[in-house]
């Protein structure tokens, strides 16, 4: 073999080595990686118990309800399979409204209910003129109606 | 082709070519990024749920491609240095390393404000997508570090193209962090699955092919001083300078 | 004026042009600086060299 073609070699090598290494790291640290848990993962109780996480999903059409002359404020996530009750008292960030994503960070109470010290908005990868946000896909309309309805048969206290 | 590809890599001929070429990249690229401004900050609508904050993805989507990028010329030159012993392509690596550093601070800075009133953070420790890219910046930083505390050129090259090369990981991680895990990024929109208004687009598009052409002539006018510095004691740079016409 | 208010975003998406043109001017201008601070560097040692011969 040429030296150059040694090089090349070992580069390689060294390459694919760290390639391997940086895998399997992520492989073992991909519950950490994650910045928000499912609704879905929450109810079936894969979520730190101890301390807080977020959860993330869809704020369901209907469910916000303000108290008057304080910043406290209830609603419900879903990610269209599973609904959790949210409670927060704060700020919430502009993009807060029904059918928006969001992600809350706290932990859950024993009856179930979500206590948030923290909501963040979270948007879609889609950028549209207002007029036109009207069309939708099939699948942004099959998540909208779920979101509009919330989920029955999937609830937290139940299981 | 081969003759071409030598003439040029000959450092006397880049140096010289390059100066020529700079404005050709120059001159397009303000160009289409004047346009592209005017476009996203006036012309395209805004966006139906973040309103005219949208706007900033006309600076943010650009610095973060650029960010990726300048890191993948970076580790390909060294690449190429190390098998090839292609000093140029050492000149290359480390001319990317401040322009790409310039990039990846804006792709944050521009997040961050962005976040501000659309997320409702500047900033979230722990998100894999935000994370990465300042661990992007990170490895730039380490890179001209080390470049800076090995006064041998050729023993820095060879140490930080290593670096580099390793760092690639984080930047495939960057790119997929926001499909392998939940993040409070969105998805991607130009390439992928995303929509976007055919204006909007547009727009997007024309500012990100100016700031790349902008790039390339912020980079080789970084290669000519790096290409001037490395062959300080060669014949042709004492003729060059020493010569009336000179020449910067 | 209502195009420069940005629909009350304009503190955040100004600062965001603004700031992006700032870093570019910045680091085109560190690169002219280190240009000539290596030509003058070569050129100064030139001729320190060629008064001696």
């Amino acid at each position: 073999m040429k030296p150059r073609q040694q090089r090349m070699l070992a580069i390689g090598l060294a390459a694919l080595g760290i390639a391997i290494a940086a895998g399997l790291t992520l492989r073992a640290l991909e519950d950490n990686m994650m910045f928000f848990v499912e609704v879905s993962d929450v109810v079936a109780g894969n979520h730190p118990s101890e301390r807080n996480f977020r959860i993330g999903g869809l704020v369901v059409g209907g469910s916000v309800q303000r108290e008057e002359g304080s910043l406290d404020v209830s609603f419900e996530v879903t990610d269209t399979a599973c609904t959790m009750p949210v409670v927060y008292s704060g700020v919430l960030p502009d993009l807060f409204r029904e059918g928006q994503g969001v992600v809350a960070h706290g932990r859950i109470g024993d009856d179930g209910v979500f206590v948030a010290d923290k909501i963040l908005a979270k948007h879609d990868e889609n950028y549209m003129a207002p007029e036109v946000a009207e069309s939708l896909s099939k699948h942004q309309k099959d998540i909208q109606a779920a979101v509009a309805r919330g989920t029955e048969g999937c609830n937290p206290n139940d299981s | 082709m081969w003759t071409w590809f030598h003439k040029l890599a000959s450092p006397p001929h880049f140096y010289r070519t390059a100066a020529l070429l700079s404005p050709w990249f120059a001159v397009p690229g303000l160009a289409l990024i004047a346009w592209g401004t005017w476009q996203g900050l006036f012309v395209v609508p805004m966006d139906y749920q973040q309103g005219d904050a949208f706007r900033i993805i006309y600076v943010h989507v650009p610095s973060a491609y650029l960010s990726l990028m300048a890191y993948m010329i970076m580790a390909t030159g060294g690449a190429i240095g190390l098998i090839w012993r292609m000093k140029l392509s050492h000149a290359v690596a480390a001319a990317a390393a401040p322009i790409g550093a310039a990039f990846t601070f804006l792709a944050l800075a521009t997040g961050s404000i962005w976040g501000r009133p659309m997320w409702g953070t500047w900033w979230e420790w722990g998100d894999p997508r935000m994370m990465s890219e300042l661990i992007l910046l990170f490895l730039y930083f380490g890179y001209m570090a080390l470049r800076a505390a090995i006064d041998d050129t050729a023993k820095a090259d060879k140490a930080s193209a290593v670096l580099a090369i390793v760092g690639v990981v984080n930047v495939v991680i960057v790119h997929f962090s926001v499909e392998w895990w939940s993040s409070l990024h969105q998805g991607q929109t130009v390439f992928k699955r995303g929509t976007m208004d055919a204006d909007m687009k547009t727009a997007l598009l024309i500012m990100i092919l100016g700031f790349t052409l902008l790039f390339g002539s912020m980079l080789l006018r970084r290669i000519r001083t790096e290409v001037l510095y490395r062959e300080r004691r060669t014949r042709w740079v004492r003729d060059m300078i020493l010569s009336p016409k000179g020449g910067g | 004026m209502d195009g420069l208010a940005m629909g009350g975003y304009g503190a955040y998406v100004w600062s965001c042009f603004g700031l992006t043109l700032l870093i570019i001017v910045f680091s085109e201008w560190r690169a002219r600086i280190r240009h000539k601070r290596v030509y003058r560097d070569i050129e100064v040692r030139l001729k320190a060299l060629e008064e001696r011969e």
